[in-house]
């Protein structure tokens, strides 16, 4: 079948899944809500997070990014793949992890005051900020660092020649790389941030941070509000989309030529910029490995509280994991082009109740949901994790397909000699960090489930609000222990797949 | 050949399976969940009733909204009064038909269809060891310093959020507001649910967290940890209750029927205040578990029938809402 064909099919299959529940519950509501006030309220804070979320994650992953391509250290692999790890966690162990270090009583605060200096507190619009910089800075690092790495060895090789300054490699090379990778990366974390609310509601310190997805939560578990509940999604659909073509028309990278896939180190790191780097990398790794040894420290007392009923759902759990990596990779490569990058951010930008309830309604007729809760779950998991893989390897397909046109031409190839000699060697290290990041996330999530749970097909997410909702606070830190090294190990697995002999 | 017996093989069982009647129960996850009592309320009825239960986990209402006359729920099990009225108003629900005598409720239970199985109140829940002098009165809870810091939980996403701010609206009637007002600078945030301020609380972040009074019930008997207690207030506790119902047309009416009856025996209500950490709904005070007989109890219990809860929820959340977001 002709690449065109297979992403229009592609293409439409995410606009089927994300355009139909929402249709499926327009048509139940029977007619339109209008918007109360405080919605109006919601929407503005919504946005403001969102934008702020984004700027800051991508701000400061740009030095952190920078400084990681131009280092090689021992522990920098394991470094790489641990800073994935925030992004990866339930969010209600990400944000007691948080806490532990940030809240009154954490680890911050107590070092102040053992210096004598006032408290700090975290609850506030800045406690939403940091707490989303600490879920999305490491995705933007990874984003960006792909697009350092991308940089063919042969400019980083004339560069050196030439005798480049810093400032002149960064306007030669490094500033145009950003302005075609950034925008896409701010994009891809606004989108995430706009449908935030456990998070903002929590660190925001209460009703002032209330988001639209916490009046869709209303609407759909506590009011039965259905109309409400599809006007306010269709709301986030739209600003998601209007983020998205923002960031197309944005992200107008040249690209730098073809390359010989050779690794060559860099020549412009040393003196102040060594210094400079090493104080990025630490400032990162403190701030996103501390929150997240607080996690394993108090989980490792809850691990042997653990029965065989969580071992299955971990079972469980992987096994979604492992068929959404499937999916969404099958799904993301005949997408992973400009137009395909903006349609996939659909998947992220539906709210996860409205899509679990619209699937719900279309299934509902033909079969009895609670049967699909696995295979539904694998679905959506992979539809939600579409934008990230898309992000993630829009911007080396779209080199490969450029640098190599004239090849493909000359030598005729097609369909499955393209994908196999070209394409996917070439797109191997995206790959392997795509599918790592697919994995881990379809772990973590249970936004769909709420409606089609099978008690027999628990998944680990599940049963950590199951322990925490009856009092097993200690069983539960555990459990996320659990969740946090199985996710954690997936992650690894395939990244460290997509970058064996690639030495990055 | 081998798939012709295999077909076989489970065609048979499915029909071994088919002469067992089956009572579908939708219940929360908090009760299916093998830390719920969902498990043991299973093991006790099927051996009584020769009958398989199957529990079904998820939302309650909206779930069985969506599906209507369709559904195949028997018995809904864990809905609360704040759900109710939606409910009653589906017409999707029978009587239950049992008698209320039996009942043990601090409130007078009249209700023909929803029946309660266990209750509580809402309460502050504090750590004796971090907060030797609890606010002794919901006055005193309003006029403490504002270095008390409580968590407490969102009334639009949250049952027993609802129920705090329905607790203040009835404490404090027209001065709704200005008691929140008051309690803003205290209250350190608000969560999505009861789970993430629990933890929040275990975890030392903060003085005090909205619960119930029978939390304490949990660390005494789980944990053997007495520095779990729940400030007591004169003012009178937010009454909160769950409950049980048959669904009109169940094809299942006589199972439906014995466990609706199931509910209020001893057995069960024996069971429940471990299994669900809440006070037996017809059981009388002597039969508690031991450490439920050590809790601290309101004298004075505050409660909405549903249509006055309906008339005064968004007032109540409005007066929350404006207090906080200033």
């Amino acid at each position: 079948m002709a690449p065109r064909a297979l992403a229009i099919i592609a293409g439409a299959l995410v606009i089927g899944l994300t355009l139909g529940p929402v249709t499926a519950v327009i048509l139940r509501a029977e007619g339109w809500s209008a918007l109360r006030p405080g919605d109006w309220q919601a929407l503005r804070f919504t946005l403001v997070q969102a934008t702020l979320s984004a700027f800051f994650s991508v701000l400061f992953a740009i030095p952190v990014a920078r400084a990681l391509a131009r280092r090689q250290f021992r522990g920098r692999g394991a470094l790489v793949a641990l800073l994935g790890a925030p992004f990866i966690l339930p969010v209600i162990v990400a944000v007691l992890g948080l806490l532990a270090v940030f809240g009154t009583s954490g680890l911050a605060n107590r070092a102040l005051s053992a210096l004598g200096l006032p408290e700090l507190t975290i609850y506030g619009l800045h406690g939403v900020v940091i707490a989303h910089v600490f879920f999305n800075l490491p995705l933007a690092t990874r984003l960006i660092l792909q697009g350092w790495l991308a940089i063919p060895g042969e400019r980083l090789r004339l560069a050196a020649s030439l005798g480049l300054s810093p400032r002149a490699m960064w306007q030669v090379l490094e500033a145009p790389m950003l302005r075609s990778i950034a925008p896409g990366a701010f994009a891809v974390i606004f989108v995430i941030c706009l449908s935030s609310f456990a998070i903002a509601l929590t660190l925001g310190g209460g009703p002032r941070a209330t988001t639209v997805e916490l009046a869709i939560y209303q609407a759909v578990r506590f009011d039965f509000d259905l109309a409400r509940a599809a006007v306010l999604s269709l709301i986030q659909l739209g600003l998601a989309l209007v983020a998205g073509l923002a960031a197309l028309r944005l992200s107008r990278g040249e690209g730098f030529g073809i390359g010989l896939d050779r690794v060559v180190p860099r020549w412009d790191s040393g003196g102040a910029a060594r210094g400079l780097d090493a104080v990025w990398i630490a400032l990162a790794a403190l701030f996103l490995l501390v929150p997240l040894a607080t996690v394993v420290w108090r989980g490792v007392p809850g691990l042997v509280l653990l029965g065989p009923e969580v071992w299955q759902a971990a079972g469980h759990s992987m096994l979604v994991a492992l068929g959404s990596t499937a999916l969404c990779l099958i799904w993301a490569l005949p997408l992973a082009t400009r137009t395909g990058e903006v349609i996939g951010l659909a998947g992220i930008a539906l709210s996860p109740l409205v899509l679990g309830t619209g699937l719900f309604l279309i299934l509902r007729p033909v079969v009895n949901p609670v049967d699909l809760a696995l295979p539904v779950t694998a679905l959506v998991n992979a539809l939600v994790s579409l934008p990230f893989a898309l992000r993630i390897l829009r911007p080396e397909a779209e080199t490969i397909r450029r640098d190599y046109a004239r090849l493909r031409a000359a030598l005729g190839l097609t369909g499955w000699a393209w994908l196999r000699h070209v394409l996917l060697p070439r797109l191997r290290r995206p790959l392997g960090f795509a599918a790592g990041l697919t994995a881990a996330l379809s772990m973590g999530d249970l936004g769909v489930i709420a409606l089609f749970a099978d008690p027999d097909n628990a998944t680990l997410p599940l049963k950590v609000y199951g322990l925490m909702g009856a009092y097993r606070m200690e069983a539960a830190a555990g459990a996320a222990l659990l969740l946090l090294t199985l996710s954690l190990g997936l992650f690894w697995g395939f990244d460290r797949g997509g970058r064996v002999g690639a030495r990055a | 050949m081998k798939a012709l017996t295999v077909a076989a093989a489970l065609f048979s069982a499915s029909a071994a399976l088919a002469d067992t009647p089956v009572l579908t129960v939708y219940a929360g996850d908090y009760i299916t969940s093998e830390w719920g009592p969902g498990p043991k309320i299973e093991e006790m009825f099927e051996a009584r009733c020769g009958c398989d239960l199957q529990f079904k986990p998820g939302d309650l209402l909206p779930r069985l909204l969506l599906e209507g006359e369709r559904t195949e729920a028997d018995i809904v099990f864990g809905l609360t009064t704040d759900a109710t009225k939606r409910a009653r108003e589906s017409g999707l629900f029978a009587p239950h038909g049992q008698p209320l005598d039996a009942l043990t409720l601090p409130i007078d239970w009249t209700d023909e269809v929803f029946l309660p199985f266990n209750y509580g109140h809402t309460a502050f829940v504090y750590n004796t060891e971090r907060l030797a002098e609890p606010p002794a009165s919901f006055d005193d809870l309003l006029n403490a310093p504002d270095d008390l810091k409580l968590v407490i939980q969102d009334p639009r996403t949250s049952i027993s959020g609802l129920a705090l701010v329905l607790w203040v609206q009835a404490v404090y009637g027209d001065e709704a507001q200005a008691a929140w007002e008051k309690l803003a600078p205290k209250i350190l945030t608000v969560t999505k649910g009861w789970s993430e301020s629990y933890g929040l609380f275990t975890d030392g972040e903060a003085d005090m967290v909205l619960s119930y009074t029978t939390s304490p019930a949990y660390h005494i008997i789980a944990e053997e940890d007495r520095t779990k207690k729940a400030a007591i207030f004169p003012e009178g506790h937010y009454f909160m209750v769950e409950l049980a119902a048959k669904v009109a047309n169940t094809d299942q009416p006589e199972l439906a029927d014995d466990f609706m009856a199931f509910i209020l025996s001893e057995d069960f209500q024996s069971m429940i205040a471990t299994g669900n950490w809440s006070i037996p709904a017809a059981l009388p005070r002597d039969g508690w578990p031991d450490g439920f007989k050590e809790l601290d109890l309101p004298e004075k219990v505050l409660f909405y029938s549903e249509d006055e809860a309906a008339a005064l929820r968004d007032t109540a959340i409005d007066a929350w809402r404006r207090a906080l977001s200033q």
